[in-house]
């Protein structure tokens, strides 16, 4: 801001001013300045009010008033009757525990309902800048091997399943979170062996992260689905879940690495120099002093990075786990339901950007409080 | 050498301990190459017993065997008796159909959505910012799938929805006019090209002799000759013919015209608006990072607006802009991978189709790496040229 701002840009006329006072004057100054401040502004505001209107109307009819909010049993006649004019959201009632859990058994659902309420504590107690404390690792490690417990269970009455029944919301955070859990350790060590001085340990880390930056994760995803069995002696025989978990670790990794490297550039020398004078050794000198400096640099960029990969857990569908989305497209090949995709697809966008979008938030806010020192 | 330059400390003899930094670094990477040699030559060694076992010969001789797989979506000749190879160029051919033209429309739409944000007009910022948030904070698969199943609500070819004449929205894609393309047709577009370069050619040399003498030379009767005139006269020459072909509804399918297959008109949206939300971003950030005192001292200059954009704020703007653009651009190229979820055969697809067919999973998957890689490392060059180009010139 320059310093002319401070000064009364336009005086208005004694007449204006005065208008301004009143409630109802300010809402015409606001409307006169954001709204309809010169003719072509005017015009845009008609035009996309008129069509925001459309849209608007034509959403509420088919959403809202002409939508069927339930129905008997299988019987959807009243929703194929409205096609077209009015949603079904009589599918979501119906569908809801598989889209969510996937085959998971029925009567014991409440143990991935409360693995999902684990991860959101977890998510959210990270965040807060108060727990960025070494305690907090260590409340990863209970929390993800709580879940795994709760998730195969085979204990204390509660009956063992198998990942293979596994699917839906729990699948896709563990898809994440074990992703980031170890991806980003990972990532971090190759991030250091990117910068180090150490030719032939620098192009190792250069080839991997170009290598898996390089391609797209669905050719990753078929290497783990489809090539990773054949890489395999005789007779070990890897979950297909962990087999994409694994290729989900590789891909964060190189990724990650990218964001940490930036950080680290971004650390000034004095401070690497400083520790070497100090008689840090390599991994004191990084773990003590680069890299809580270069980590703090980019927590922006850093959940961005969490955000993309939350979303691209979602690419599963193409070798068949079922995580939110295949779940949702499984629900609907029921022929009764069939008709009703953009309803399930909607339920389960709502779900994914719910996520995503309490990630932007945050790490926007991190990026406000940091320009303001 | 070493006496005459002093600030080189002597050097110490080796010493056979970790504690010499010399030694310990040799040691560890002898150390990591050697276990990543070890855990390749492994894997390597499994793969070759697995693929005896299964009877499936490595090699890429499969490539000259008869394909057999229908490609209903081509623009170069193809048939099911064609070899995998052809297929595989088909797909190539299909990945580069959709990633260029997402491109384009990626980077006009992202453009103006980023410039929306920055509009004065309250209404119409706040509906940009709505755009990039949903799109952005939604799986593009998802995406995908929503607009696929869109298309496939649209009514049937019979009912096509008809905004202009000539353009058909239905079930079976979107079909447009199109203008057939002969030889003569060819030599005209091979003309106008070829005007164009040298228009830019002529063009650079003027404003190098204008550098000079400070004379200003018009350029556009250059233009007029090179980019109309010379098109214009190779097409009457050899008697190019320019109708518009419009397309026509016969039974249950559309005759003439060009048509985009549903699955590749969806696969386009989704990954245009996918992507144009994150260029919106990026464009936003770099016009707002050009300090408004540039366009403030142009304006007392007495520059005109047009010029202010485009000689003043564009170039520097376009410096932040084309880095995070070029990993956009490469973003788009790699997903557009998913084509695989709605059946557009791209290169993904037949490469999975081969693998399954074949067995060859190890070459299939070797195949789309090296497609991909060789994209992604062409798109780099370029932007990096052109990174180079538009950087700024430092004394």
């Amino acid at each position: 801001m320059s310093s002319v701002a401070h000064l009364p840009q336009d005086p208005l006329p004694i007449g204006r001013r005065r208008a301004q006072r009143t409630l109802g004057g300010q809402i015409v100054a606001w409307l006169r300045a954001n709204l309809f401040a010169s003719v072509t502004s005017s015009i845009m505001t008609l035009l996309l009010l008129f069509v925001l209107g459309k849209a608007c109307i034509a959403l509420w009819q088919w959403g809202i008033a002409n939508a069927v909010w339930i129905v008997s049993g299988n019987d959807t006649s009243a929703c194929r009757a409205l096609r077209g004019v009015g949603a079904c959201w009589a599918v979501i009632p119906e569908k809801y525990r598989f889209i969510l859990f996937g085959t998971y058994p029925f009567s014991e659902q409440w143990r991935p309902a409360l693995a999902v309420l684990i991860f959101i504590a977890l998510f959210v107690v990270s965040s807060r800048r108060s727990f960025w404390r070494k305690e907090l690792f260590l409340l990863w490690v209970v929390a993800l091997i709580a879940i795994g417990c709760l998730m195969w269970g085979g204990f204390l009455g509660m009956s063992f399943v198998t990942q293979d029944r596994w699917g839906g919301l729990p699948v896709t955070l563990i898809l994440a979170t074990f992703g980031l859990a170890f991806g980003f350790p990972l990532g971090i060590l190759v991030a250091l062996g990117r910068r180090s001085k150490l030719p032939a340990i620098r192009s190792l880390c250069v080839l991997y992260v170009e290598l898996i930056r390089g391609v797209p994760l669905i050719s990753l995803l078929f290497m783990a689905s489809v090539m990773f069995p054949l890489f395999m002696p005789d007779g070990v025989n890897i979950d297909k879940l962990l087999r994409a978990q694994i290729a989900f670790i590789l891909y964060a990794g190189a990724y990650l690495a990218e964001v940490v490297r930036g950080g680290l550039q971004a650390v000034p020398r004095g401070q690497y120099e400083a520790a070497d004078a100090l008689g840090l050794s390599y991994w004191e000198k990084n773990a003590l002093i680069v890299l809580p400096q270069a980590i703090r640099h980019v927590i922006p960029p850093l959940v961005n990075t969490f955000i993309a990969f939350f979303k691209d857990t979602s690419l599963v569908l193409i070798i068949g786990i079922f995580d939110l989305l295949t779940t949702a497209k499984t629900a609907i090949v029921d022929p009764a339901w069939q008709a009703f995709s953009v309803e399930v697809y909607v339920f389960v966008g709502v779900i994914y950007f719910v996520f995503c979008f309490a990630m932007s938030r945050y790490s926007r806010g991190l990026e406000a409080q940091r320009a303001h020192g | 050498m070493t006496t005459s330059t002093p600030k080189r400390p002597p050097a110490r003899p080796w010493r056979l301990s970790l504690s010499d930094p010399r030694v310990a670094g040799l040691f560890w990477q002898i150390l990591v190459v050697a276990i990543a040699v070890a855990v390749v030559a492994w894997l390597w060694s499994n793969a070759v017993h697995n693929l005896s076992v299964r009877r499936i010969s490595t090699g890429f001789a499969f490539l000259g065997r008869e394909a057999g797989m229908p490609i209903a979506d081509s623009w170069i000749d193809y048939t099911p008796k064609n070899t995998y190879l052809r297929a595989f160029i088909v797909g190539v051919v299909n990945t580069l159909r959709v990633a260029v033209i997402g491109i384009v429309l990626a980077t006009v739409i992202g453009t103006l959505v980023g410039i929306a944000r920055l509009s004065s007009n309250w209404l119409l910022a706040r509906l940009a910012a709505v755009y990039v948030e949903v799109l952005r904070d939604l799986p593009l698969l998802l995406q995908l799938l929503f607009w696929y199943v869109l298309m496939q609500g649209l009514p049937a070819a019979r009912q096509a929805w008809k905004p202009v004449d000539g353009v058909y929205l239905s079930n079976r894609g979107l079909v447009l006019p199109s203008v057939p393309l002969h030889e003569a047709n060819d030599w005209t577009l091979v003309a106008l090209a070829a005007g164009v370069i040298v228009f830019l050619i002529v063009r650079r040399r003027l404003i190098a002799q204008q550098m000079l003498d400070g004379k200003a030379r018009p350029a556009w009767p250059y233009a007029l000759g090179l980019i109309i005139a010379l098109p214009a006269l190779v097409s009457w020459l050899l008697g190019a013919s320019w109708s518009v072909m419009l397309p026509e509804l016969r039974g249950f399918n559309f005759v003439g015209g060009l048509t985009l297959a549903p699955e590749y008109f969806a696969l386009l949206i989704a990954l245009v608006t996918y992507t144009s939300a994150f260029i919106a971003e990026i464009v936003r950030s770099g016009i707002q990072a050009v300090p408004r005192g540039q366009s403030d001292a142009a304006k007392a200059l007495g520059l005109k607006r047009s010029f202010v954009l485009q000689h003043i704020v564009l170039p520097q703007a376009l410096r932040v802009i084309i880095p995070p653009m070029t990993s956009q651009y490469l973003n788009l190229t790699k997903n557009s991978s998913l084509a695989v979820a709605v059946g557009y055969q791209d290169i993904v697809s037949i490469a999975n189709t081969t693998l399954n067919q074949t067995g060859q999973a190890i070459e299939s998957i070797a195949l789309i790496m090296m497609v991909f890689l060789t994209i992604s490392l062409g798109i780099s060059l370029f932007m990096n040229w052109y990174n180079a180009r538009i950087a700024l010139v430092e004394r």
